[in-house]
Formats: structure tokens, C-alpha cells, sequence
């Protein structure tokens, strides 16, 4: 579904990500984690083309994100992505903040778009919210509503960039719980988090990361049992204290 | 395009011109200077806590700022010839000249503009310098003067050098007077000699450089004092 | 003081000299509104043009912005008034110097709509630049184009953010619209003038026009304001803690 091969970039002088190379299959729950500034995020901003890369090629289903013929807007439109900051227009209500893409992306009608985002809504539970501003949501409900207008596009992959690390500790639930019932349901997910809890339940492999490398991608059972790299050891034992 | 054109009528009039300059620099320049001193006076009138002071203060600022340029300055060329007979108690006082006139109108017209920007200047200095400055035994005239306002005006500097770059295209209104500041010189070549293609275009080149000139120290100033901090 | 002037049947015109302030206040309105529209639609594509990725787009914005704020706006207006029909085609000079409609207007409409639009053009640029980078991603990510998240995204909000400095070039403009004179436009200021000189009233006659000027600042501010309070949109910085 997503292949990343050799990918590296710079921002000017300094390499933020070196030969990375992974693969995830359809239906595969991938968790990437790292300390701050080890690229991760950057890799996953790459994977729909969010960020240029200079050297190495991805593939999601078979396109190429940074290919010179490819249609990035169709491409990320079957790709739905979930950002730390949640990121919903602040000027538009819920329900439109789910409607908008469907509308001019997709070219669903109004009413098809409506229906689609109150059912997802109701999916994460916050049909009630449906006319209000973002700004008058939680974190948390926030981040439903996020997650909500991604799924509103009938994405065949999702990718979050730290969903719950801009949250208030009481609110990471409610979200944790919508991504558990997603990669449940066979989701092809890419997920940026230091969420372990998340990774150990319902993740088929770890990939962590340090300074643009990849340095370690193995099942998930085998990372947590014995990490290879001492980094890794490090970083999980740092991680896990809390 | 340019076939036609009289290049010379420039080099001709260059002294002339450099004297209209020195005119327009000079205004701007001392009325720069009164703006800033009055409108240190105001900004601190607008922030006292005593109606007396800061309802004069803010309706002399408002007004100010509603009112066109132009329209100050023939406020100012009807005001200032009446005020100096009512002074001197002589009917046939002249007044004190077109320049003085003419830097007393800009003064008193950017001492309002310069108010707000020091005004919001001493806002934004932490209340807790305040606090800190009168826990320390300090009056409320020490405070200010030895705490808020020089770190006001630091943070200021390049917001009002900006401010002055904008009184230096301004002062070219004295036109309307008939004084001979620099776009007053250009104008009078213009018409003198016919010449009002070259003439406004080279008053606009000059003013270009000058103003462009100025705005790129400011903003590399802006700089050096946002890293600075 | 002596207010009576104003009923004294004028030196021309047949009207009084209440008439000459009237039409100058209707042609103060006329140069102003009108210089407005040009002012918002040119300085909004230019203020969208100097945040684009690409220079090609940027660099032409830019410059203008440089030339039309670094010369003084009586420069500008002489420019467009004498020195424009000499340097234009022969034809099109021609036709403003003989036959243009109302010619001391129109270049008063023109010059100070481009000179505005310069100023503009920063207000946009800067509305949309405070917006975070997030958006934008988050747009994107949804399968947007580049213009629809302009369109969708980052004009709705941008507008909104700087309804205030806008507010005070909108009242600069019509204090600006007294340069106007210079080229023979009878605005309010010009008139103010000119009855003072045929009527030695000049106390009376500045007040008046000062009072006017005063009134529009007034109703314009307080226009602004319902507006900016119609449109808000509620928590816009985005969550707590951002």
C-alpha cells in the first residue's frame, strides 16, 4: 500500500532524513516513534507529499508522490491524514469542516456530503456538536472531528501525525479509542506516537527512528521484547517510566 | 519612449533641487523630534489615570487623526498668523514664515500619530517591570523614566524610524502652501520649463531610493534588535 | 462665529456655499469608495501573490509593493495626471488628454486605488501568514488544490484577523482622498478651501469640514466593529496551549 524507498532530504545544509526505506501493506498498523526532531514527523508529511523530498521515491498504491505527472491533490484526497494540532477551520462549523472536501474534492452533492459527515459524527459520538465551532469543542472532541472528516473522504490509508501529544492527559482516551476501533476494523494506519499502550494493543510493527535514520522496523512483539539498537533501549525505558 | 526627453533641465536645476532637499529633510527631521517629545507627552497623558489628563489628550489624538494632512495644514496657515498677532498684540505681525509654520503643523499633526505608537510601546512593556520598579521604592515619574520608557522605545525604534519615513513622503504636501521643499522645486522646474514628465519622474526616483534606502535599514535594525532580545 | 455663511447664496453655481460643501463631501465619498474597491481587489491578489511558493509569482508583487509605498501619493498623483498621457501610446495619451470623461476623477480614483492597494497587499500578506502552517497541510492533506485552500482555508481566516489594520486604511483613504486637490478635484477639503477664500469665513468653514471628516471616521469605525463582531469566529487561535 505505502513504500518508502531510500528517501532522504535536507533543509539546506542539514539532513533531516537519511536512506530511510519501510514498507506498509494493506491493512497493516504501523507505529513510528522517536525522540523529538529524529524526522519522523517529516517522514510522514512526506508519504503525501506535504514535504518535498530530494533523493528516493514513494509509492502509495502504486503512485509515486513525488513523480512529475502525479496528481497530488487526487492522490492525498484517497489518503486522509490527522495532525497534531487538529488543524479543523476555525471559521466553518463542524459539519462543514467534514463537508467542504467531499464537495469540492470529490465532487459529492451537498446533501450526499451532509449525510456521509453526520454518519461519521455519530461514529465518534459528537452528532451533537454538529453546529458548532471548532473553537468550542475540547482537545479531545476536536481530534474526533478531525479524525471524523478524514474518514469522510473514504480514505484506503490514514496517517497521524501525533494525534494525542497535543492533548490534555484526560482527553487522549476518547481518541486512542476511535484509532483502536479503526485499526480493528483493518485500516491501513501509519501513526507518528509515543503512545506505547497504543503500539503494544493493536500495532503490527514499530518503527523507530533517531536523527533521519530508521533504525529499527520489526514486529511489534520483537521490539518490545528486545530492541536491537541501544538508542531504542534507551528511548523505550525513558518512555515507559511514565 | 524616452525620445524627447530632456535630461538636461535635471543636471540644470540640481541646486535647486538639493536646496528644495535640504528643506524637505529639515522638516522632517525636527518635526520628527517635536512629534516624538509631544507625543511622549500625550501617550503618557492617554495612560494617566486622571480624567483631566487623558480625555484632552485622547480627543486631541482623535481629532488629529481623523483629519486629512492637508486640511491640518490650512488650519495651520489660518491658526498660526492669528495666534502670532493675538501674541505680539501687533495687527501687522507677518508671523514667524513659511517654514516655522509649516513645522509647527507637522509637529502638533505627528505628535498624534506618534502618540499611539508610544502609547501601545509603554503597553507592552510587562506589567511586572512596573511592579517591580515601585517595589523597589521608585515614584511613579522614576519608574517611567528610568524603567518603562527605555525599554519601551528600544522595542520602538523601528516602528517610529517607519513612522518617520512616512512624515518625509508627507512634508511633500507643503506643495499645497506653496513652499519649496523638494517636490515644491521639482514642480516649479516643471512648470517653469515645461518639463513635467522628466521632473516627476525624477522626484519620484529620488523619493524611491531615499524612502527604499530607509526601510531596508530600519528593517535590517528590526533585526538586529529582535535577535538582540 | 457665524454658521449663517453657509445659506449665502454662492459666488457661482446659483446654490449656496451649504451646496459646495455638499458636493464636496459627495465627491470625498465617490474618490474614496471607489479607490477602495480598487485598492482591496488589486492589493488582495497582490497580498496572495507575495505569499506564493514561486518567485515568478512573488517577485513582480513585491516590487510593486516597493515602488507604490516608497513614493509619496502627490508624486503619484502628478505621475498619473501629466505625466502618464505623455508616456502611454500615442493614441491612448491622446484620448486622456482630450477626450476622457472627467479626467481630474478618475486619475484621483486610480492613482489612489494602486497606491492603497500597496498597502493592502502587506495587510493581506500578513493576515495570511499568521495563520500556521497546519492549515494549509491539513487542506492539502484533504486533496485540495493550492487555490482552493487559499480560497477555503486561508483567505476566510485572513480576512477576519486583519479587519482591524484594514479598518484603518479604509479611513486612511479618505483622508488621503484630500490629495486629490492638487489635480483639481473639488473634494471636501478643496471646497473648505475655497469658500473660506471667497467668504473670509475660513473658522467656520475649516470646522465644518473638519466635523465631517470626523463623522466618517466615527461611522466607519463603528461599522467595522459590528462587522468584526458579526464575523468572529469563536476560540480562532486555535486550542488552549497552542
Amino acid at each position: 500500500m505505502i513504500a518508502i524507498k531510500n528517501v532522504s532530504k535536507w533543509y539546506g545544509e542539514f539532513k533531516v532524513l537519511a536512506g530511510c526505506t519501510t514498507q506498509i501493506e494493506k491493512g497493516e498498523v504501523v507505529v513510528v516513534c522517536g525522540p523529538s526532531g529524529s524526522g519522523k514527523s517529516t517522514l510522514i508529511k512526506c508519504v503525501n507529499g506535504l514535504e518535498p523530498f530530494q533523493e528516493g521515491e514513494i509509492l502509495v498504491d502504486g503512485i509515486s508522490v513525488g513523480g512529475r505527472k502525479t496528481d497530488l491533490p487526487k492522490l492525498r484526497s484517497r489518503v486522509g491524514m490527522v495532525f497534531q494540532h487538529f488543524e479543523l477551520f476555525p471559521h466553518m462549523k463542524v459539519l462543514e469542516n467534514l463537508t467542504l472536501a467531499q464537495v469540492k474534492v470529490l465532487g459529492r452533492t451537498p446533501e450526499a456530503a451532509i449525510e456521509k459527515g453526520l454518519r461519521l459524527l455519530e461514529r465518534v459520538d459528537l452528532s451533537a456538536h454538529k453546529d458548532k465551532f471548532p473553537g468550542n469543542l475540547s482537545g479531545g472532541q476536536q481530534q474526533r472531528v478531525a479524525i471524523a472528516r478524514a474518514l469522510c473522504m473514504d480514505p484506503i490509508a490514514m496517517l497521524f501525525d501525533e494525534p494525542t501529544s497535543a492533548l490534555d492527559p484526560e482527553m487522549i482516551n476518547e481518541v486512542l479509542d476511535v484509532m483502536v476501533e479503526l485499526a480493528q476494523e483493518g485500516m491501513t494506519m501509519m501513526v507518528v506516537t509515543h503512545e506505547m499502550g497504543f503500539a503494544r494493543k493493536v500495532a503490527h510493527r514499530v518503527i523507530f527512528m533517531d536523527s533521519g535514520r530508521i533504525v529499527e522496523d520489526a514486529p511489534k512483539e520483537e521490539f518490545f521484547g528486545t530492541p536491537r539498537s541501544e538508542r531504542a533501549q534507551l528511548f523505550l525505558s525513558k518512555i515507559l517510566q511514565h | 519612449m524616452f525620445t524627447g526627453f530632456d535630461f538636461d533641465v535635471i543636471a540644470r536645476s540640481l541646486p535647486y533641487l538639493s536646496q528644495g532637499m535640504l528643506f524637505s529633510l529639515g522638516l522632517t527631521v525636527l518635526s520628527m523630534i517635536g512629534g516624538i517629545v509631544l507625543g511622549t507627552v500625550l501617550a503618557l497623558m492617554r495612560l494617566a489615570p486622571f480624567r483631566v489628563l487623558h480625555l484632552p489628550a485622547s480627543g486631541y489624538v482623535n481629532l488629529l487623526r481623523s483629519t486629512p494632512l492637508i486640511l491640518v495644514i490650512f488650519w495651520f496657515y489660518f491658526l498660526v498668523p492669528l495666534a502670532m498677532k493675538r501674541l505680539s498684540g501687533d495687527a501687522y505681525a507677518t508671523g514667524i514664515g513659511p517654514f516655522y509654520s509649516a513645522l509647527i503643523a507637522f509637529t502638533l499633526f505627528e505628535a498624534a500619530y506618534y502618540c499611539e505608537i508610544i502609547r501601545a510601546g509603554i503597553q507592552s512593556v510587562p506589567r511586572g517591570q512596573v511592579h517591580a520598579a515601585f517595589a523597589l521604592g521608585l515614584t511613579y515619574g522614576q519608574a517611567m523614566r528610568r524603567v518603562i520608557l527605555p525599554q519601551a522605545f528600544r522595542n520602538m525604534v523601528p516602528i517610529l524610524l517607519t513612522q518617520g519615513i512616512i512624515l518625509f513622503q508627507d512634508t511633500s504636501l507643503v506643495y499645497v502652501v506653496g513652499l519649496t521643499d523638494f517636490m515644491g522645486a521639482a514642480s516649479k522646474i516643471a512648470q517653469r520649463d515645461g518639463r513635467l514628465v522628466e521632473m516627476y519622474l525624477f522626484a519620484a526616483l529620488i523619493y524611491f531610493i531615499l524612502c527604499f534606502l530607509a526601510s531596508y535599514v530600519v528593517k535590517r535594525l528590526q533585526l538586529r534588535y529582535s535577535v538582540g532580545r | 462665529m457665524d454658521f449663517s455663511v453657509f445659506f449665502q447664496p454662492a459666488f457661482s453655481g446659483g446654490g449656496t456655499y451649504l451646496d459646495w460643501v455638499l458636493s464636496g463631501i459627495q465627491w470625498t465619498l465617490l474618490v474614496s469608495i471607489l479607490g477602495w474597491v480598487i485598492a482591496f481587489t488589486v492589493g488582495s491578489v497582490l497580498g496572495v501573490l507575495r505569499t506564493t511558493q514561486r518567485v515568478v509569482l512573488r517577485a513582480p508583487a513585491t516590487l510593486y509593493v516597493e515602488v507604490f509605498r516608497n513614493v509619496p501619493l502627490l508624486v503619484q498623483m502628478f505621475i498619473w495626471y501629466f505625466v502618464l498621457p505623455e508616456i502611454v501610446p500615442r493614441a491612448l495619451g491622446d484620448w486622456m488628454k482630450t477626450q476622457m470623461p472627467m479626467p481630474e476623477f478618475w486619475n484621483a480614483v486610480l492613482c489612489l486605488g494602486f497606491y492603497t492597494a500597496s498597502r493592502v497587499a502587506e495587510q493581506v500578506r500578513s493576515g495570511i501568514q499568521s495563520i500556521p502552517r497546519g492549515q494549509t497541510y491539513a487542506g492539502l492533506a484533504m486533496g485540495l488544490t493550492q487555490p482552493q485552500v487559499y480560497r477555503h482555508v486561508l483567505l476566510p481566516m485572513g480576512y477576519r484577523i486583519i479587519i482591524p489594520p484594514l479598518t484603518s486604511e479604509f479611513l486612511t483613504i479618505f483622508k488621503n482622498s484630500s490629495v486629490a486637490l492638487t489635480i483639481g478635484v473639488l473634494e471636501l477639503t478643496a471646497q473648505a478651501r475655497q469658500i473660506s477664500e471667497y467668504t473670509f469665513r475660513t473658522f467656520e468653514v475649516f470646522t465644518v469640514a473638519t466635523v465631517v471628516y470626523v463623522l466618517i471616521t466615527l461611522t466607519v469605525t463603528v461599522a467595522m466593529r459590528a462587522l468584526e463582531g458579526k464575523v468572529r469566529v469563536p476560540g480562532y487561535l486555535g486550542p488552549a496551549g497552542r
